[in-house]
């Protein structure tokens, strides 16, 4: 006797992707486990660390406290749709490996997720709201200094790229 | 010249797969290979009478249920005891699933193997297990009264008692050197359990070919060549027939060095008896109540000293905690015990510690590994010591250092690595020197009083630690360049995201001549290189770092000798660079290393341009000499190992400014300033982001993280809510210096730096809050809560 499966389709990184899954089935498990989109990690499960952020139409939410279903007919974006289509990395993910903002990269695409929607909201946060933007990841590795940094430096690159409108780094 | 990329702050290599989420951590891996889940102990100290797993049988997709009854002969073994130490008279390990008695919630009891991870855990849930609960044994105190035992044969819960003294130079013992001193104190310390808290746990997964008759393992280790030897060992396979891969690793910390821990035994060996891949990836709740902690000491100082501070006797007694089972030894303590010292020339020194038992997750070594523990002990003595004495902190610490010119400088002890306890190098009068004028020591007492004024209550702390580095025995590089001109490092440890790809590159890409594009690295892989120790202790670049530089060396040599040939030159003439081997002053005459390599090797097939192109400078071997020359090897690679007489010792010094709230307790850090000597610099940016990193973790350990054990040995605080990892709010900016007094042990003059930022954290902040509030700060961490209780004792 199998579990019932539910027919979802959902948008990921701008593909339509079908997948049948059981009710209980976590977005984060169906990302990495059956779409094989692993670069989404999970820390905790419990929806404190952070590692498992995606955007949801955008909004940065933590897939191991969104069942797949509920994900049905929405947009997601993954750390796998940061880059640009001809894999050019986007301003934050410059930002990150110029300023040393990840060591084991666990916590990056977390990072990386948020830090993209973070700055769409506001283009060029002040020193505090960076920290506040970042307050709901953990990184055990980086002592955070540099991923602050990076911040900064992605809004920077971001505003350079805006000013060169051939280059749009992101289609997030 | 050749190319200079050692000392550069280079950007990573690792770093392009890990942002675009192409990094391979352990659980990307094995897509359909089958779960594996575990119930384990909710109590901890119970006898199993019986285990019950019928409910479980007709959960679907359900493969397999194992328990200790059903593992062969081995595998059923208690897990080896990795460092033996003629003082743990009573070592104790578990085995891989309980046998019948439990001493720590989270002990393995049953295995489950099951289409997916859910549906294991479905099975899992419902093995009912029947517990005879026992007295559990929680608190190290308790514990050492011994009046009721964790393990039955283990009298008084003591697994290890070492007592280890250095007389004075006159020959006093140090209970009589404080007994005929000017002052004497004595007090005691308490430090708390943390952990390694990787955010990636532990993870295995296993693949068998039954064609092949061979297994291979990834496991999110810090030491896949151990771990191979031990499935080997476990499993009966050949060892050529095993071989483990440390995949992307997602931060280890110490934690995972443990091996083989019992997953590693039973997913392979499940793996096996199914002849299907099976993989376990461990959930945070698991990490906390299965795997390690450390820290927890509780320390009994007695010192005696002189006017100036000198010190000039000291004893410590500690009790370490190393929970249900010593796997590791007793290494931890050890350290504490050899690194109390610090940069400190000391009269006499006695120090005896006794490792107890409770019914608690083992005790392995995390990052600082009983240093942190030491470092606390040895500078909140010294802060007492001017205290009682009226003296200013850092000068009582300057009259107490090693002077530069006492090198090498012999501590009379026995160190972790069983060799004797010499400092290298280091200068730690100019290290204090640096950090006083970096958080601006002497005007602080002028900023405290006007902050006061203004009803702010600031305080500022320093702490001074030596780390020995980089201990042996060995590890080994390989380095070959093949006919495309690359050139390809392995070496056998592994890594957690220290940047090894990037530094060990950097390293061979300055002692061959070629650009660092060229230069793959691979760690941790079995299939590249068998023979290691594994990542910890500050050793990879040491180590490792020496072991490719002494490999590449002997490369370089082997390419000059054949470029020599084909420039008809003498091979002293030539150098390397930007991978063209040429006769110094004449660029002409020059062969691409990638030629080099074609000619190394007499087969030569035309396969690719390079070889076409190698056959201008074939002269014909003599007809009285084989191709290949006695004492030659085809290609163009080399081998080599480092192994070191012994430890190389790392220095640092910290200090912190905090404001503590007068109504609320709440302590923050202003200003956290850090004066580092790691010996020569490879990648000044990726130290720099170790020392982040640490000070960031000595930071949870000083204010945030304890692991709370309730009477019935329940850990109360097992997850991410509980357990309070800081976040970017609660690090403070942290500025850095660095003081380079190169290792005269080493080829390249390095020394580790991997554990340096998180071994002082306790005790600066320490101080720094007993600045602020005038009260004796005696335990960490330290919580806002425990702050205004101190408070309320002194009548304040
Ligand atoms: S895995 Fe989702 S928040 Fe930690
Ligand atoms: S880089 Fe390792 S957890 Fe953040």
């Amino acid at each position: 006797m199998g579990e019932a499966l539910h027919e979802i389709a959902l948008t990921v990184n701008g593909v339509v992707r079908e997948v049948r899954v059981p009710g209980r089935r976590l977005l984060s498990d169906c990302l990495r486990h059956d779409l094989g989109l692993t670069g989404t990690h999970v820390g905790c499960e419990h929806g404190v660390c952070g590692c498992c952020t995606v955007l949801l139409d955008g909004e940065p939410v933590r897939s191991c406290l969104t069942f797949a279903v509920t994900a049905g007919g929405h947009e997601i974006t993954t750390v796998e749709g940061l880059a640009g289509p001809e894999g050019e990395l986007s301003p934050v993910q410059r930002a990150f490996s110029e300023c040393h903002a990840l060591q084991c990269g666990f916590c990056t695409p977390g990072f990386l997720c948020t830090v993209t929607a973070l700055l769409r909201e506001n283009p060029a946060p002040t020193g505090e709201q960076v920290v506040e933007g970042i307050s709901g990841n953990l990184c055990r590795c980086t002592g955070y200094q540099n991923i602050v940094k990076a911040v900064h430096r992605a809004a920077e690159l971001a505003a350079e790229a805006d000013a060169t409108p051939a280059r749009t780094g992101e289609h997030a | 010249m050749t190319t200079r990329l050692f000392g550069e702050p280079v950007q990573r290599r690792e770093d392009r797969r890990l942002i675009t989420g192409q990094g391979l951590f352990l659980d990307d891996l094995g897509r359909d290979a089958l779960a594996a889940a575990f119930v384990r102990s909710p109590h901890a100290h119970a006898r199993v009478r019986d285990i019950d797993v019928s409910a479980a049988l007709d959960v679907d997709g359900l493969v397999a249920i194992y328990t200790w009854e059903d593992l062969p002969e081995r595998v059923r073994d208690p897990l080896p005891l990795l460092i033996p130490h003629p003082a743990l008279t009573h070592g104790r390990t578990a085995y891989p699933l309980a046998r019948d008695v439990v001493r720590h919630v989270g002990e393995p009891v049953v295995m489950v193997v099951a289409r997916d991870r859910y549906l294991a855990e479905d099975a899992a849930a419902l093995i009912e297990v029947d517990y005879e609960i026992l007295k559990p044994v929680v608190g190290i105190e308790e514990a050492a009264l011994g009046s009721h035992l964790v393990h039955d044969d283990v009298p008084g819960n003591v697994g290890a008692h070492l007592v280890q003294e250095v007389p004075s130079r006159a020959g006093l013992g140090a209970g009589r050197a404080i007994d005929a001193a000017p002052h004497t104190l004595a007090f005691r310390l308490d430090i708390e359990r943390s952990a390694s808290t990787p955010l990636e746990g532990r993870g295995v997964y296993a693949r068998w070919d039954a064609d092949d008759r061979s297994l291979r393992v990834y496991s999110s280790t810090q030491t896949s060549t151990s771990v191979r030897m031990a499935i080997a060992a476990k499993l009966g396979l050949p060892l050529p027939s095993v071989e483990v891969v440390a995949p992307d690793v997602g931060g280890g910390f110490g934690v995972k060095i443990v091996h083989p821990w019992p997953e590693e035994v039973l997913v392979p060996w499940a793996a096996m008896l199914l002849g299907r891949e099976v993989k376990w990836a461990e959930d945070r709740r698991e990490h906390f109540i299965s795997s390690a902690h450390e820290r927890g000491q509780v320390q009994h100082v007695r010192v005696g000293f002189d006017d100036e501070g000198h010190v000039l006797g000291l004893d410590v007694t500690i009790l370490h905690d190393h929970g249900a089972y010593t796997p590791y030894g007793i290494i931890v303590p050890i350290i504490t015990a050899t690194q109390l010292l610090g940069p400190y020339r000391i009269g006499a020194y006695r120090v005896e510690f006794s490792s107890i038992y409770t019914n608690t997750v083992q005790v392995t070594p995390y990052r600082g590994a009983g240093r942190p523990q030491a470092v606390f002990c040895m500078e909140r003595t010294m802060d007492r010591i001017a205290a009682h004495l009226g003296l200013d902190r850092a000068q009582v610490r300057a009259a107490n250092f090693i002077q530069p010119d006492e090198f090498p400088y012999d501590q009379g002890m026995v160190f972790q690595d069983g060799r004797p306890l010499i400092y290298d190098s280091g200068d730690y009068p100019e290290s204090l020197r640096m950090l006083k004028e970096m958080i601006g020591w002497d005007g602080f007492p002028a900023m405290k009083a006007e902050a006061a004024a203004r009803g702010r209550r600031l305080g500022i702390g320093l702490g001074c630690y030596v780390e020995g580095t980089g201990v042996g025995p060995y590890e080994g590089g390989h380095v070959q360049v093949t006919s495309d001109g690359r050139v390809h490092v392995s070496t056998g440890l592994t890594s957690q995201g220290q940047g090894h790809e990037t530094v060990f590159a950097q390293i061979a890409a300055t002692e061959l001549g070629v650009p660092l594009e060229k230069v793959s690295v691979v760690t941790g892989d079995t299939r590249r290189f068998g023979y290691a120790v594994g990542t910890f202790a500050s050793r990879a670049a040491v180590m490792s770092g020496n072991a490719i530089a002494l490999a590449c060396r002997k490369v370089r040599e082997k390419a000059l000798r054949i470029a020599a040939d084909a420039l008809e030159a003498d091979p002293r003439d030539l150098e390397i660079e930007d991978g063209l081997v040429r006769v110094v002053g004449n660029p002409e005459a020059s062969v691409p290393l990638a030629t080099v390599a074609v000619l190394s090797n007499p087969l030569r097939y035309a396969f690719d341009e390079e070889a076409a192109r190698a056959t201008q400078f074939s002269g014909a071997t003599p007809m009285d000499r084989p191709p290949v020359p006695e004492g030659e090897e085809p290609g163009l690679e080399g081998r080599d190992y480092y192994s070191p007489v012994r430890s190389t010792f790392a220095s640092g010094m910290h200090a912190a400014i905090v404001e503590t709230d007068p109504d609320t307790a709440e302590i923050r850090i202003l200003r956290y300033a850090v004066v580092h000597d790691c010996g020569r610099l490879i990648n000044p940016m990726i130290v720099e982001g170790q020392i982040h990193g640490g000070v960031a973790q000595g930071v949870g350990g000083a204010l945030y993280e304890r692991m709370v054990y309730d009477g019935h040995g329940q850990l109360l605080n097992a997850s991410f809510m509980d357990f309070l990892m800081p976040y970017a709010t609660e690090v403070p900016a942290i500025e850095t210096a660095h003081l380079e007094t190169p290792s005269p042990l080493n080829p390249l003059g390095i020394k580790g730096a991997g554990e340096a930022g998180v071994i002082p954290v306790s005790a600066v902040i320490a101080s720094a809050i007993e600045d602020a509030e005038g009260l004796p700060i005696d335990r960490m961490p330290i919580s806002p809560a425990e702050l205004y209780e101190l408070r309320r004792a002194a009548g304040r």
